[in-house]
């Protein structure tokens, strides 16, 4: 077990270095350096400015010295300095960042609870119609454009019927709806996923044995296949973080609330090199680090994970 | 017996029929089958594949798939239908009253729940009344485990069914299904997926099982011999109907229905052992050698010889057999010979030429005089191709002859292995099992190969089937003088199509030499053990008379 998790970090701590490398030579290849960059923008910038500027922000510096300067900074949780306010760039996302987190861990867990519904309603339905209709939900839920249905619950709810409002006021509907807006998206694949996932085990032998037991169908479903199907749902879930962050900057684009949103717009914009950077780095991290609570949860979900996965030897002789 | 006479009757069944899908395509599975059991009577439902036994025994415990409909009849149990019970009340009689041995252990336990906990959730399932409390629960379970004769039962509690070996998970099946003593046991194929010897002492606890408590028992086999070991009585199916159903020593004496005097030919058949030895040919070049053969995996602590130091040799013409057990290194042995495993010693050569270093060009050579036929021939076709472009790849893959030439050969070959010609534009999906084995051998033979590696070929085919395929492998070896090396676990068949025969154990070679020598006076104690825990004792009594 413990050999397991070792792996596991060490892997994620890779991924995440070879992903600030990436960023860093990516920078590298623009056509300039990031101050110039950022003071293209401002026709009249003198020369002298850009040098001070250079030199403040250290990209005067031999790039070696840059790399690794920077990649010390990430140690002590130093992003660099946003060029646009002068901010540290982990002070500019930090003030953020909860809101977002927030955000995205609801929509996350609305669409794990939304994705188990609907798996456990369509398997346990005894009418084939209705099994039908809620199995293609989830294609539905996929199809629909997170703005699209954003603007659509806007328009009803704060224009036609009034309420909810237009901007975030604390109120539940101003937290919820963004939320459900984000889950119905997310909760596609993981459904779709867990459906199918859900359907191969019920084609195993163990659940012929588990209803001459006498079990009755939400007993195997809850007890048993469950757990049986959830590995490959939580790996898509782990990769659903991605569309996670994307969709919250969506959101939060429509219903007006302040967030990680919010700022990756400005900086791209603005052209802050450094503030793009540093927000890549922390999509790459938040990445990294759910898929490893994924991998670390797979051991409990199925014993078989580590028998088969920290040896070397084959798992079965065909005889 | 007098006691079973007498006994009352549990089961009876009368008039049911059941069909498959609807419309064109629908089948019927079972029509009008009537049987009945007394208390305590042990009946053995034989037949084929498609015969309907399984769609029985389902019937009977009400696991009928969705696509089956009861047309008529009745199912009583003690003089209640179950066909007129919902879903929710038949919930409360599986298990409890009606219970149910799987075929496959390997896929029956939940391989993410732990041994105990699967146990206990018989009890949880029927509480009877009164709730159990943790350390009752626990008790039961250790008392079960036990009565299956599991060793360290405090210590299975935790272990997971990935830990235990096949014969160990089917005692746990087995203690699942008395756990509540029920009145009747479904048997579903029990043991066919296990090792010969291990299937023998898995049979006897079950049997012991079910007489001492008096539960009457339906033991759905394809193996005849299992089922005059076993059961009292023999119901012979074929196409959804009953054909015979008489006690088991009338049934072996004097069978009335031509279809089951068939099985019975089949299943005491004896070996070519016993009549010849070959033709005589021992100055000629082997078609196969090996020496010393060898396999490692692993590495320090942790490695382990798959096979160890193996010998032998096929002579041109004949047949060689290796049986063994799973895990025994019979399969590795063959994928070395194939060159499609890398030995980590010894020597293969075929046909007098050392092939075990050959690589590239040199393995594509080989694969011309050397073909393989795998054990499952549903999944070695590639459903997608007609039967014609699946003996004719071989052909293109070697760029032999233009494409009326190879249209030729194709024709050719489906005659050699007895398929009509017009199959040859049939998907192999429209095939049954022992038409595709034919295209199997057809397409290994497509390039001319004078020896055939058959890994459990006939394994996954019914008795009749099997029949007509070692037929054709003989005719096809007395024509185009073949060596086979026959890989298996089924003594019978071995036995039957065999000149010579190796016994393999724990990866080595524990006995060699002809086929009458080694079934009539094994040198061995493996060997001894593996003929005694062959199943059909009352079959052989019967044939030797």
């Amino acid at each position: 077990m413990a050999a397991y998790i070792a792996r596991r970090i060490g892997q994620a701590l890779l991924v995440i270095w070879l992903a600030y490398t990436l960023v860093f030579l990516a920078v590298q290849l623009l056509p300039n350096d990031p101050v110039t960059i950022f003071l293209s923008a401002d026709a009249a910038a003198n020369p002298e400015t850009i040098a001070a500027m250079k030199a403040q922000y250290g990209y005067d510096q031999p790039l070696l010295i840059q790399y690794f300067s920077q990649l010390a900074g990430l140690f002590r949780g130093d992003f660099g300095y946003s060029l646009a306010s002068g901010q540290p760039v982990a002070e500019r996302i930090g003030a953020v960042a909860g809101s977002t987190l927030v955000l995205a861990s609801s929509a996350f867990v609305t669409a794990v609870v939304f994705a188990v519904l609907l798996v456990a309603s369509a398997t346990l339905a005894r009418r084939t119609w209705l099994k039908r209709l809620i199995i293609n939900l989830p294609p539905l839920f996929a199809a629909v454009p997170v703005f699209w249905l954003g603007l659509v619950l806007l328009q009803l709810l704060s224009i036609q019927l009034g309420v909810m409002s237009l901007f975030p006021d604390g109120s539940f509907a101003s937290i919820a709806v963004p939320v459900l807006v984000l889950a119905v998206h997310v909760s596609a694949p993981i459904a779709q996923v867990l459906l199918k996932s859900v359907d191969n085990v019920y084609a195993q032998p163990f659940v012929d044995v588990l209803r001459a037991k006498g079990a009755s169908p939400s007993w195997i479903f809850f007890r048993h296949t469950l757990k049986n199907a959830a590995a490959p749902a939580m790996t898509i879930s782990g990769i659903t973080v991605g569309t996670l962050l994307a969709g919250s900057v969506i959101t939060e684009t429509v219903f007006a609330r302040s967030g990680l949103g919010q700022v990756v717009l400005q900086s791209v914009t603005a052209q802050d090199v450094a503030l793009v950077q540093g927000l890549v780095l922390i999509t790459a991290t938040a990445f990294v680090v759910v898929n490893l609570v994924v991998d670390l949860l797979y051991p409990l979900l199925d014993p078989r994970i580590l028998k088969s996965g920290t040896h070397g030897a084959p798992r079965a002789l065909v005889a | 017996m007098s006691t079973i006479d007498s006994a009352p009757t549990l089961l009876d069944i009368r008039g049911l029929s059941i069909q498959y899908g609807t419309g064109d395509e629908s089948v019927i599975a079972a029509d009008h089958l009537d049987i009945a059991l007394k208390t305590g009577e042990i009946v053995a439902l034989v037949g084929e594949s498609g015969s309907g036994k399984s769609t029985l025994a389902k019937a009977i415990i009400g696991l009928l798939p969705e696509s089956a409909k009861v047309l008529g009849g009745t199912i009583d149990l003690a003089g209640d239908n179950l066909l007129n019970h919902s879903a929710k009340e038949l919930e409360a009689i599986r298990g409890r009253r009606i219970g149910m041995v799987p075929q496959d252990p390997g896929a029956s336990l939940d391989p993410v729940k732990t041994v105990g906990s699967q146990v206990s959730e018989v009890f949880r399932l029927h509480p009877q009344g009164r709730k159990r409390t943790k350390a009752e629960l626990r008790r039961e379970v250790l008392r079960l485990l036990e009565l299956v004769g599991i060793d360290r039962p405090e210590q299975r509690l935790g272990q997971y069914p990935h830990e235990l070996s096949g014969g160990l998970k089917q005692r746990v099946l087995i203690a699942i299904a008395f756990a509540l003593e029920p009145e009747l046991l479904i048997a579903d194929e029990p043991t066919s997926a296990l090792d010969v010897t291990v299937q023998q002492t898995v049979l006897e606890v079950f049997t012991k099982l079910a007489r001492e408590l008096g539960t009457a028992v339906i033991f759905v086999t394809h193996d005849l011999a299992v089922a005059t070991d076993i059961a009292d009585r023999i119901v012979v199916m074929q196409h959804g109907r009953i054909r015979e159903d008489r006690p088991v020593r009338e049934i072996l004496h004097a069978p009335e229905d031509a279809y089951t005097q068939m099985l019975l030919t089949e299943a005491t058949a004896t070996g070519k052992g016993a009549q010849t030895t070959g033709p005589e040919g021992a100055i000629e070049m082997p078609a196969i050698e090996v020496r010393g053969l060898t396999k490692i995996y692993g590495n320090g602590k942790a490695e382990r010889a798959a096979v160890d130091n193996v010998s032998f040799a096929v002579r041109p013409g004949t047949t060689f057999s290796l049986v063994g057990e799973s895990g025994s290194g019979k399969s590795t042995t063959a994928r070395m010979i194939m060159r499609l495993l890398e030995p980590s010693a010894g020597t293969v050569k075929i046909h007098g030429q050392d092939v075990t270093h050959v690589r590239g060009a040199g393995k594509r050579d080989l694969w011309r005089s050397l073909q393989l036929v795998y054990q499952n021939p549903d999944s070695a076709l590639d459903p997608r191709y007609s039967v014609s472009r699946i003996i004719s790849e071989p052909l293109e893959n070697y760029k032999v002859g233009s494409r009326n030439e190879r249209k030729i050969r194709v024709a050719e070959l489906l005659d050699a292995v007895n398929l009509p010609s017009r199959m040859a534009s049939l998907g192999a999906k429209e095939l049954s099992g022992g038409q595709r084995q034919r295209v199997a051998i057809a397409r290994a033979l497509a390039l001319g190969a004078k020896t055939l590696v058959l890994d459990e070929a006939l394994s996954a085919l019914d008795v009749l089937t099997q029949a007509q395929i070692l037929a054709l492998l003989e005719d096809l070896q007395v024509n185009q003088g073949l060596s086979y090396l026959f890989i298996s676990h089924d003594l019978h068949v071995v036995e039957r199509i065999s000149h010579d025969v190796g016994v393999m154990r724990q990866g080595t070679l524990v006995e060699v030499g002809p086929a009458s020598q080694v079934f009539g006076n094994p040198s061995s104690e493996y060997t001894k053990l593996l003929l005694d825990s062959n199943p059909g004792q009352l079959l052989r009594e019967m044939a030797n008379r």
